[in-house]
């Protein structure tokens, strides 16, 4: 909103005195539409339904300022008025001032509902419902679990966790369910949220104009960790997109180095395969994450912690201290073991 | 006038004295039954749980002032913000209005002696009580409620939550809820029944419609609340799959039955709020409500509507795309009954001659954040709109400026309204007047950057929230602003301790109000009012004929019903004079029986079924002999 940040800096302040009084909201009004750098507005839409539904609120927040506003100058007037009985203009009229609550009350509302419920509930509710079958050019199926993310794509063997590849541009279905208990798939800057609900499959349509990447997260409460529940959504190039598909659907990378090789025989005997699939591995456990390329992740347990070796050896070391209440103990592997694995799931790349 | 002091009428007063006056000190607290005396009992209570809830509050802001803090671990966090829900709802707003205000107030403004029923009024309180030490002693515990108030299914299931917290939250609710049914049957009761005669229901007062329309919703609303908390509880302790998808159940059939209570319940929050600003706008304003009829018609409707929008809350979980549309058009629908009254209070106001004294101002504090909260609330009426902020801090923001902003705020202004009558004692104007603006500018502080941040995507009810996602800057607006408004409700709480003891005398009526209670002395006496008083408008006060015959007949002894602890009932419609009714006098059966049942519901969460059905006949032994003792004819 490039004109409400001029006049609310601009030279004209000191010719209007009325200017300051507008700059603070002004101000917050600029700060809201922009957001800061990495804010999962949903005022900086990256889709037409997350647009339409910015539309919808600016031109609410309008209307409703002008009702606001409205309201508060009778106020003002009751105020200013108050050594003085009955109407500014109709004097002390009864009959006046009871036309006056059906006209405020019941004949202004009854218009502008009209105008939103049309608008809102008839028109751009089509654009964010469940995408119709057939619209989709793929389908992402999205398991929430506490406290982290399970993500398939159906007709390849790739499964991740916490990171949503799609291409940009791309009609996307997301197929939502949950493991446990209820969830809520939300990316701000994308669409409307859609929750998850033991027994249900909600569909969602998921599309981004642009490449980059989009923080989404949990919205609906579901227990200890619901703050630490995020995810990302990268919108690649097609081409970006496929290649990283291929990557994901293939067995993990055999351990290399020595060090890895002692991570992987830990990882293998001690509890870790008993909760983790390593695809190509017999590790097959279905309780936490899939880990088959955990080194390619740019985030732990749920964009908790940014993956970097450091990291991934404390979150093993303690998770418990990393993401309090997270379903993994700490498994008190000594301080060799624990460098190993740390070493070996970073080079599953 | 009531204060007169000739010798006729200090000789009925004596008589009516003796004939009203209950067991003296503790004892008298635990066993009477005078509705004033049973609305302080209320007062104090809600008032202590509201200091709780605060406090609550006040952890989660400190909590959350900063990203990544550790002040409160996620367990604990998650027990502090459910118990700030459910006490701030179950515990002070609802006992506080209808429990208090009303319990003081509705039989004083209909000119009666009493509630219908003074030992069920007793026994709502007592229930309401044990309810609320029951949930505290949960989170005492350290198994507090941690599902949240709204305690969703499967995460509030046994396989999820395998402790007694929700056990606690189950039964402490059903207690509860036991309680408002019994208060809200004795409301429709009394305002139906024991109207002075005269007033009849087009002469009743604006407040008495509200708590009317209120207690009808709550007889509505909670069976279906107290269902789905005993599905919960059988589900959860006997094995039962209401809830359970793997074995047929429903998950979303607890969110259903929830808001079906839980929407009214927002309505029973806000009306009687509704109730008190239409006490306080025309007695400053100095005039007649605009569209009297408008207003009345208004709060019922409200409370009517409210039952047909609850899927509103539940746009996010998939349902089909005509029964959204429904619900919000329903929703959009109350806007119309909700705006007749708002602009019926502002033009009161504008055609009167306002005197903006501290009550008053805190009813333009409610008006202008019912406004603000109700435009939000139009808001996410549409579809689309709800679907991105539902569960956000959007929504946090909007049901605190109702809530906060548009049923506590009259709470406030409605105790410096009332305090004079209460107490006999004025309350300091000017440091009223400061602590308004003080919790006025502290609530817009904590809740305007709600909806910003809210926008900005940050969900609610997280413990923590990472730094760099634009949302810093406002939780530490909302932290400051939770720490002023502290300070505001401190500076009333001291302004009202202060005057309780060093305020001026008040006299019967400082303000000039217009309703009834102010034609009797402050503090009332044990009957209210010495002659039943004549009504022939709702503006009962402002009739100076009708209160100059009151004191008339005072002195004949007329229409003074002395001979017991007598009132009169009259029509439901019209209040012409029906039968003179005996009513019962203080007991100890009410506290008993509301003891027996907290025990009960206590042994069963610790498994003892024969302990808690021994209780549970202990009780029923209570009911028996209810009538045992009666009062004696004068």
């Amino acid at each position: 909103m490039p004109e409400l940040r001029r006049s609310a800096r601009g030279p004209t302040r000191a010719a209007y005195p009325h200017a300051r009084r507008l700059a603070v909201p002004l101000t917050a009004l600029a700060l809201l539409a922009g957001g800061c750098g990495n804010s999962p507005s949903t005022l900086r839409p990256h889709s037409r339904p997350a647009r339409e539904i910015a539309d919808l609120w600016w031109w609410m927040l309008a209307a409703a300022a002008v009702v606001f506003l409205g309201a508060i100058v009778m106020l003002a007037l009751s105020w200013w008025r108050r050594g003085r009985p009955g109407l500014p203009v109709f004097g002390d009229r009864d009959d006046i001032a009871r036309r006056l609550v059906v006209l405020f009350g019941v004949l202004v509302p009854l218009v502008v509902l009209i105008a939103l419920f049309v608008v809102a509930d008839a028109l751009v509710v089509k654009d964010t419902g469940a995408p119709a079958r057939g619209s989709t050019a793929m389908t992402i199926e999205v398991t929430g679990r506490q406290w982290f993310w399970t993500v398939r794509y159906p007709g390849t063997r790739a499964i991740t966790a916490n990171e949503i590849h799609i291409p940009a541009n791309t009609r996307i279905n997301i197929v939502a369910r949950t493991a446990d208990v209820i969830h809520s798939f939300w990316v701000p800057q994308l669409n409307r949220k859609i929750d998850m609900i033991p027994g249900l499959s909600n569909r969602v349509l998921l599309y981004a104009n642009q490449i980059g990447r989009y923080r989404g997260q949990c919205s609906e409460f579901c227990g200890l960790e619901h703050a630490n529940m995020a995810f990302d959504v990268d919108a690649e190039t097609p081409a970006a997109f496929r290649a990283w598909l291929h990557r994901e659907a293939a067995p993990a990378t055999p351990p290399a180095t020595p060090a890895q090789k002692a991570g992987a025989d830990v990882f293998m005997n001690d509890q870790c395969a008993s909760c983790h699939t390593i695809r190509g591995t017999s590790a097959r456990g279905l309780v936490g994450p899939d880990l088959t390329h955990l080194g390619s992740r740019r985030t732990l347990a749920a964009l908790t912690i940014p993956n970097r070796l450091s990291e991934l050896r404390e979150w093993i070391r303690d998770p418990q201290h990393v993401k309090p209440g997270n379903k993994m103990p700490g498994l008190n592997l000594a301080p060799r073991d624990l460098d190993a694995v740390a070493r070996y799931l970073e080079g599953l790349k | 006038m009531s204060t007169a002091a000739s010798p006729g009428a200090r000789l009925h007063r004596g008589r009516l004295d003796r004939v009203w006056t209950e067991r003296p000190g503790v004892l008298g607290w635990l066993t009477t039954t005078d509705h004033k005396k049973i609305a302080a009992l209320y007062l104090f209570t809600s008032l202590l749980f509201f200091g709780a809830g605060g406090v609550e509050a006040l952890l989660i802001r400190t909590q959350l002032i900063g990203p990544g803090l550790h002040v409160l671990s996620p367990a604990a966090y998650d027990q502090v913000f459910t118990m700030h829900g459910i006490t701030m709802i179950f515990l002070f707003v609802i006992p506080m209005t209808t429990g208090a205000f009303g319990n003081y107030l509705v039989p004083l403004m209909i000119g009666a002696r009493d509630m219908a029923f003074p030992r069920l009024n007793a026994f709502s309180f007592w229930a309401y009580a044990a309810s609320g030490i029951f949930l505290y002693i949960g989170l005492a515990a350290g198994v507090g409620p941690n599902a949240g108030w709204f305690n969703y299914v499967p995460l509030a299931s046994k396989a999820f939550s395998p402790g007694h917290n929700i056990d606690f939250y189950a039964l402490g609710l059903i207690l509860n809820g036991i309680s408002s049914t019994a208060a809200a049957i004795n409301f429709i009761v009394t305002i139906f029944k024991l109207r002075a005669p005269g007033m009849s229901l087009n002469r009743m007062p604006l407040f008495c419609y509200a708590f009317l329309a209120v207690s009808f919703a709550l007889v509505f609303a909670l069976p279906a609340l107290t269902l789905c908390l005993v599905l919960l509880e059988l589900d959860r302790m006997l094995g039962f799959h209401f809830y359970d998808v793997a074995q047929g159940g429903l998950p979303l059939l607890w969110q259903h039955l929830f808001w079906i209570f839980g929407h009214p319940e927002v309505y029973i929050i806000i009306l009687p709020a509704f109730g008190i600003a239409t006490s306080i706008i025309p007695t400053f304003a100095r005039r007649r409500m605009v569209a009297f009829p408008l207003v009345a018609l208004g709060e019922v409707l409200v409370a009517f509507l409210g039952f047909g929008v609850w899927a509103h809350h539940m746009f996010a979980v998939g349902l089909s795309t005509i029964a959204t549309i429904y619900f919000a058009a329903a929703s959009l629908i109350i806007v119309i009954p909700s705006g007749m009254q708002l602009f019926a209070w502002i033009i009161t106001i504008l055609t009167g001659k306002p005197v903006f004294k501290t009550p008053l101002l805190f009813i333009i504090g409610f008006i202008v954040f019912f406004i603000i909260g109700g435009l939000t609330g139009i808001m996410v009426a549409a579809i689309p709109f709800d679907q991105q902020v539902t569960d956000t801090y959007f929504i946090v923001a909007h049901f605190h400026f109702v809530i906060f902003g548009a049923a506590v705020f009259p709470i406030l202004g409605g105790l410096y309204y009332w305090f004079p009558k209460v107490t006999g004692r004025m309350y300091h104007e000017r440091a009223g007047k400061i602590s308004f603006w003080i919790t006025f500018a502290g609530t817009t502080l904590t809740f305007f950057p709600m909806h910003i941040v809210g926008l900005l995507g940050m969900p609610r009810r997280q413990w923590t929230y990472h730094s760099g996602l634009g949302w810093d800057i406002y939780n530490l607006l909302e932290s400051l602003g939770s720490y002023l408004l502290t300070a505001g409700l401190l500076l009333i709480a001291a302004n009202l301790i202060y005057s309780r003891f060093r305020g001026a005398p008040a006299g019967p009526d400082p303000w000039g109000g217009d309703t009834l209670e102010w034609s009797t002395t402050s503090p009332p006496p044990a009957y209210n009012y010495a002659v039943i008083p004549k009504v022939s408008s709702p503006y009962a006060m402002w009739d100076k004929e009708d209160r100059e015959e009151d004191a008339r007949r005072l002195e004949r002894g007329e229409r003074v019903l002395e001979g017991g602890h007598e009132t009169p009932a009259s029509t439901v419609l019209d209040a012409e004079w029906d039968e003179t009714l005996d009513m019962v006098s203080d007991s100890p059966h009410p506290i008993l029986l509301a003891l027996a049942l907290a025990l009960s519901f206590g042994a069963r969460l610790l498994g003892h079924w024969t302990l808690a059905l021994g209780l549970l006949a202990l009780g029923a032994l209570v009911l028996f002999s209810w009538h045992s003792v009666e009062p004696e004819e004068g």
